[in-house]
């Protein structure tokens, strides 16, 4: 078992990739190994890439990866789709995309779905982003499709969030919940050759420009994800953005809270998980008390609060 | 309604859906078999990654050790089985893959089913073969992970 850790310590590939399913589904090992490798993490840079369905993150990301490996630089990539609420599955096809890199030793792609887990996803991505950066990777690609607040929450967890937009959604810009704009450190205006995207690009813009000048200035990238235009320029701004966090001692200030939000999720997940477990074993006639307004709701809240054991180990699931 | 009895009969205990890799090796263009399939796995509650068209023996290694899926499916058209379904055997053992079940389908004679499942390919799926068979068969035959590494 331990077996397995000190093969990803050696750089063991296979050994990677069977850990990251312990670490996604929280075995023994799987938390055994976080708590291991965390001290090994934090070179990495994480980014997260976020946008309506069908964007074209998946196939930004193969092209970002291209440039990446032009520079000498690897790259995970963690794809999530979302899990079909019925049946738990999911078809997640990422990997075509990503043809000519595919047998690449410096680029890594993992699918894994949203899994209706509750907490959400953020704590195995989390986990998983973790030991990626630990076995050596130097950029980190979240991949997830911006439309819940879930999704807004893991974009939080990178170093640099990318925003991707693409013309043809009507009005999608002034649209666009507020909280999905600030959370981008850069936009994206992809699928740069279809006619609308120069409007795409004006919106943000004035957008921009309403919020004044006291809010920080996006840098916005015109690409085009099918023939690479515009992607060597914004990795460059990529890299940029976390020298810039760097320079200016932000960078330090980010990781701690998107790290304090990880130990959020994961007191939150465990919190939700005694809390459901406590309400499953509610006696009968506690229940019934309810509907015979015996006892109000809150009063019966807070005395399942008091009963929660909330000492016990995290994960145990 | 097939898949929910399917459901409802073949089902080993899991705590974790299975991950299954549906990859089209060689140069037919056609893919809706494969679509069919991974809709049909979805469908069942597993995860499917499924590769695209064209994928080289090399990828389809790369891809199921870096996914770390239970099962492979080959899908298969052009009647290259007999070349392509070797090397990616050999492919799956070079980068570890032991312990998965690897299925094929699309059209195979039946004279060739024998020498494939001498290679290690669990099932061989003619195109007639209903889905809930093919997920009843995967969900059997899936390694047991729980307890090993
Ligand atoms: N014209 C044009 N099409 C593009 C561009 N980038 C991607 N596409 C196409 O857009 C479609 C969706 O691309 P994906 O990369 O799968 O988009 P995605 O955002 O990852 O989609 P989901 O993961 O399903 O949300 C594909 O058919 C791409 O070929 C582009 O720059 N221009
Ligand atoms: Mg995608």
């Amino acid at each position: 078992m331990s077996d397995l850790l000190a093969r990803v310590r050696a750089g063991d590939r296979r050994a990677l990739a069977r850990l990251l399913t312990h670490v996604e589904n929280r075995t023994p090992l799987g938390l055994a190994a976080e708590r291991e490798f965390f001290r090994q993490t934090g070179r990495a840079h994480l980014v997260g890439i976020t946008g309506p369905p069908g964007a074209g993150k998946s196939t930004l990301i193969a092209a970002l990866a291209r440039e990446a490996r032009r520079l000498g630089l690897t790259i995970a990539v963690l794809a999530v789709d979302p899990t079909s609420p019925i049946t738990g599955g999911a078809v997640m096809g990422d990997r075509i995309r990503m043809l000519d890199i595919a047998s690449d030793d410096g680029v890594f792609v993992r699918s894994l779905t949203s899994r209706g887990r509750c907490g959400g996803l953020a704590p195995s991505l989390c986990a998983m982003a973790h030991l990626l950066d630990a076995f050596g990777f130097d950029l980190i690609v979240l991949e997830t499709v911006g439309a819940g607040q879930d999704d807004v929450e893991i974009a939080r967890l990178a170093d640099t969030t990318v925003l991707v937009l693409v013309p043809g959604l009507g009005d999608h810009v002034q649209a666009l919940k507020a909280g999905t704009l600030e959370i981008a450190d850069i936009f994206v205006v992809n699928k740069a050759d279809l006619p609308e995207a120069a409007r795409v690009v004006g919106d943000l813009r004035s957008l921009q420009r309403l919020a004044g000048a006291a809010s920080p200035h996006i840098p916005i990238h015109a690409t085009v994800a099918t023939t690479g235009d515009g992607v060597a320029s914004l990795l460059q701004g990529i890299l940029d953005h976390r020298t810039q966090l760097d320079a200016t001692g932000q960078r330090l200030e980010r990781l701690q809270r998107r790290l304090l939000s990880e130990v959020r999720f994961l007191a939150l997940e465990a919190l939700e998980e005694r809390l459901d477990s406590a309400l499953a074993a509610l006696p009968e006639n506690e229940r019934a008390a309810l509907v015979t307004r015996q006892v109000d709701p809150r009063t019966l809240a807070e005395r399942l609060l008091k009963g929660l054991r909330l000492n016990l180990p995290l994960g145990s699931h | 309604m097939v898949e929910q009895a399917a459901v409802a009969t073949g089902r080993r205990q899991r705590s974790r859906p299975l991950r299954v890799l549906i990859a089209k090796p060689g140069l037919d263009g056609h893919d809706r078999g494969a679509k069919v399939l991974a809709r049909a796995l979805r469908d069942a509650g597993m995860e499917v990654i499924y590769t695209g068209l064209f994928q080289t023996p090399e990828r389809i290694a790369r891809a199921a050790a870096d996914e770390d899926v239970d099962v492979v499916g080959l899908s298969i058209l052009s009647g290259a089985h007999n070349q392509l379904f070797p090397q990616i055997m050999q492919e799956l053992r070079r980068a570890g893959l032991d312990d998965v079940l690897v299925v094929a389908g699309g059209i195979i004679p039946k004279e060739d089913i024998p020498h494939l499942q001498a290679l290690g390919i669990a099932a061989v799926f003619g195109p007639g073969t209903p889905l809930h068979e093919i997920v009843a068969f995967i969900r059997e035959h899936a390694p047991d992970r729980e307890r090993g590494s």
